[in-house]
């Protein structure tokens, strides 16, 4: 079967699936509709459904990026548009079901949106709610609407367009068009990804590899993980398509082991690629052939740096190499090879189907199209997102992400994980591209986007990420491996109340050697977090260091909890929950805590049932 | 266990740098690597077992003692450490009684700490063997732990 007889097929069934009588259920099963619940839900629902005597079909699909929203599901009915319900728990499954399939009663009280472009009766489109209206989704456009197990689902959706029209052009107009786009790379340093390739394609060596870069290691960014999940198909084609483009006849995607899911979507992807002859010897009966081979990571965050991952693909120690020669010279096995991110690549097919005029509308001046990030943290919607390159900070958080959680005070919003930096409050209207982030300290990053809020001490932040770059750190350059540790160790002084006035100038002192003296990426950009910290937020740090107070009442050592006798109800939950044993009292009595005895675990703190909290903190005297 | 690790081997057979591939099969096998499989390896690879360890020390994966029946982590990337991670973490160590990275003594336990598992939405995150667990709290972790020990260490 050639590929337009395919790509009928695959149409006719999409279609058929949108107008078929009887019920379809489509459940968020990525790993974090998995975590949120999805599985007892998808439990309950079966029950139901056997109980009742009623047929439907089970479809799992991606993430739509409504993480906030999880476990949810969409309810097909005889062809209507499918109906999407949020923050469901098994209880409350029989009563919805018997409510939307039996009675007819579309249960507007639980229904988030109707996944459509338009509304349905009385419930509105899902684009329409607050969190996806500003959204642009090109990258994650099918991610939570098709099943990711089902190659035709995606060719319904002009999915393997993008590569039978590069097959059509010669390898160079493809990378022209790519170089026209002005896609860079979404991995975080933001290389112009047509260059790159055109470094490759003109390297005098055979065999060029092409390597796609899954190894998101960043802590608190996800971007890869749910795109791979949800729509596998849309990178392993931008995938063909730079394969193509370069020359290469091998691929490898260097995957983290941490994300099982994702690598058994890609594996089944892969089958029906080359069961399609997507994939393999003489593509699309083309003179192209292309194979792919995966390869998993064994946790190393510094083989997020493309010279450390090819050390590891080459199944070494994932240890960084000084550059030149770049990868397009001499990657794997000495060959010229191009490393693309998972989201750059996740693209290239939509930016070949509908050309790069269109693609560069999106963005700002000097970054162009779209970005994903991941919104979490002290914010009130967490997600996925997507939104053009330039918008602004002040309009991710708020209207996108609702605002800080429990309406607290906004402090800052931290961007690139580890070797990102934290922009304050003040920078709010800063449009999110390359140049602006780095001008303001902190980077692109992979995406990661992590709200703080008044509670949140910006000296533990530096502390924290420091901790995890120094113990990351492969040991191999003495600027990385002894400064950051020695760096930690005065943070850690800082947070525990002995920091002395010397600190923060040694501090800075530090920080400007290791960024300036480290051999890889993971060095120089390790004492971002501390830099940008100390640049917005040195009050924070002086109050710890001449006050020995933590403003936030977040560092242990300098804060301590107690109950207010006045609020205190008596109920005796914190004394049960007391792991250190140290509050005492009697029932309806007011509860004291011993201040010898408290470990300051706060679980007392968390679990106080009074409304505002019987329970308090105070550092240094003042609360 | 020799032809055990020659099977193992033979899967990767015309791949080339594929020691770590090799490793992680390994350690699926016999959940560690152990000085045994180590010298097997070492023989039927012709490398000697200083460049094995070299690699898989490098990696935080690979482990080299026998772990519990219940691999427990809990997630301290950015988005659980703002909203807690670390109280969940102390709380986990306090009910197992071991410290991360250390195995409860009726070796029913393994706690380990990791980076970020990409829930972060739904932080903060701790993990079970094969389950992920979200928004937990403290009062949570104890439900959870129970329920895997209670049921000869499966869970319900």
């Amino acid at each position: 079967m050639n590929f337009n007889s395919r790509r009928s097929k695959a149409l006719k069934k999409w279609d058929d699936l949108k107008v078929r009588k009887g019920i379809i259920i489509y459940v968020g099963a990525a790993s974090c509709g998995r975590a949120a619940g999805c599985d007892a839900v998808t439990a309950v629902i079966n029950k139901y459904l056997t109980e009742n005597n009623l047929k439907a079909d089970i479809i799992e699909v991606g993430c739509i990026g409504l993480c906030c929203f999880e476990p949810m599901i969409y309810i097909q009915k005889d062809g209507n548009p499918p109906i999407c319900y949020a923050n469901l728990n098994p209880k409350i499954i029989p009563a919805l079901f018997e409510d939307v399939l039996q009675k007819g009663d579309v249960r507007k009280d639980l229904a988030l949106g109707v996944i459509d472009k338009k509304g349905y009766g009385s419930i509105p489109s899902i684009y329409e709610r607050p969190m996806l209206k500003p959204q642009v989704r090109i990258v994650l456009r099918n991610c939570g609407i098709i099943d990711p197990t089902d190659i035709d689902h995606y060719l319904a959706r002009n999915g393997y367009l993008g590569i039978n029209k590069a097959l059509q052009m010669k390898p160079e107009e493809v990378i022209k068009e790519v170089k026209k786009s002005g896609i860079r790379g979404r991995g975080g340093a933001g290389f112009p990804t047509g260059m790159k390739w055109e470094f490759c394609r003109n390297a005098k060596s055979e065999p060029k590899y092409l390597v796609c870069n899954a190894d998101e290691g960043d802590p608190g960014a996800f971007m890869n993980r749910s795109l791979l999940e949800g729509d596998p198909h849309a990178v392993l084609e931008g995938m063909l398509i730079a394969a193509y483009a370069i020359g290469a006849p091998h691929g490898y995607i260097y995957i983290r082991e941490e994300y099982p899911l994702a690598i058994e979507r890609l594996k089944k992807a892969i089958l029906q690629m080359q069961e399609y002859n997507i994939l393999g010897e003489k593509i699309l009966d083309s003179d192209f052939s292309f194979d792919i081979e995966i390869k998993k990571g064994a946790g190393a965050f510094v083989c997020g740096e493309e010279t450390a991952l090819l050390a590891s693909l080459m199944g070494k120690r994932g240890m960084p190499m000084p550059r030149p020669p770049f990868p397009a010279t001499s990657g794997v096995w000495g060959k010229p090879t191009v490393i693309n991110n998972v989201e750059t690549l996740g693209t290239i097919a939509t930016i070949i189907r509908e050309g790069w005029k269109w693609y560069s509308g999106y963005g700002s001046e000097t970054a162009k199209g779209t970005k994903t990030f991941s919104l979490v943290g002290k914010i009130k919607r967490t997600g996925l997102i997507e939104v053009p390159l330039g918008t602004k900070i002040r309009d991710i958080v708020y209207e996108i992400g609702g605002g800080v959680l429990n309406d607290k005070k906004f402090k800052a919003v931290q961007t690139g994980g580890p070797s990102g930096g934290c922009i304050p409050a003040s920078k709010m209207d800063l449009g999110v591209d390359y140049e602006t982030l780095t001008s303001a300290g902190a980077i692109m990053g992979s995406g990661g986007l992590i709200v703080m809020d008044e509670e949140t001490c910006m000296v533990d932040i530096a502390h924290y990420f420091l901790t995890f770059t120094q113990e990351e750190s492969c040991g191999k350059c003495t600027p990385c491996r002894i400064g950051t540790r020695r760096m930690l160790e005065i943070l850690e002084k800082i947070k525990s109340g002995k920091g002395e006035e010397r600190d923060i100038e040694l501090l800075e002192y530090l920080a400007s050697t290791v960024k300036n003296a480290s051999l890889c990426g993971l060095g120089q950009t390790a004492p971002n977090p501390v830099i940008t910290t100390l640049r917005y937020f040195i009050d924070e740090y002086e109050e710890h260091i001449k006050n020995k107070r933590c403003p936030a009442l977040v560092c242990k050592d300098l804060i301590t909890f107690n109950i207010d006798a006045e609020k205190c109800i008596g109920c005796g939950i914190c004394k049960k929950n007391c792991p250190a044993e140290a509050i005492s009292g009697e029932t309806k009595k007011a509860h004291v805590i011993d201040l010898n005895k408290c470990i300051k675990c706060g679980i007392c703190y968390q679990i106080c049932p009074v409304e505002g909290k019987a329970v308090y903190k105070t550092s240094g005297g003042s609360s | 266990m020799k032809s055990e690790i020659k099977k193992i081997i033979k899967l990767f057979k015309d791949k080339k740098g594929a020691l770590i591939s090799i490793l992680q099969e390994v350690q699926k096998k016999y959940g560690y690597l152990s000085s045994e499989a180590i010298s097997a390896l070492a023989e039927e690879l012709k490398i000697s077992e200083n460049e094995i360890y070299g690699v898989a020390t490098f990696y935080t994966q690979f482990k080299f003692t026998k772990p519990g029946n219940h691999q427990v982590k809990v997630c301290l990337g950015t988005a659980c450490h703002v909203r807690g991670g670390h109280g969940i973490m102390e709380t986990v160590e306090r009910q197992l009684n071991i410290k991360h990275g250390e195995t409860t003594k009726d070796s029913q336990f393994s706690l380990e700490r990791v980076a970020c598992m990409g829930c972060c939405a739904l932080a903060p995150v701790m993990v079970v063997d094969n389950d992920i667990f979200g928004k937990i709290t403290s009062t949570k972790v104890k439900n959870i732990l129970n329920d895997y020990n209670r049921n000869g260490g499966k869970k319900q």
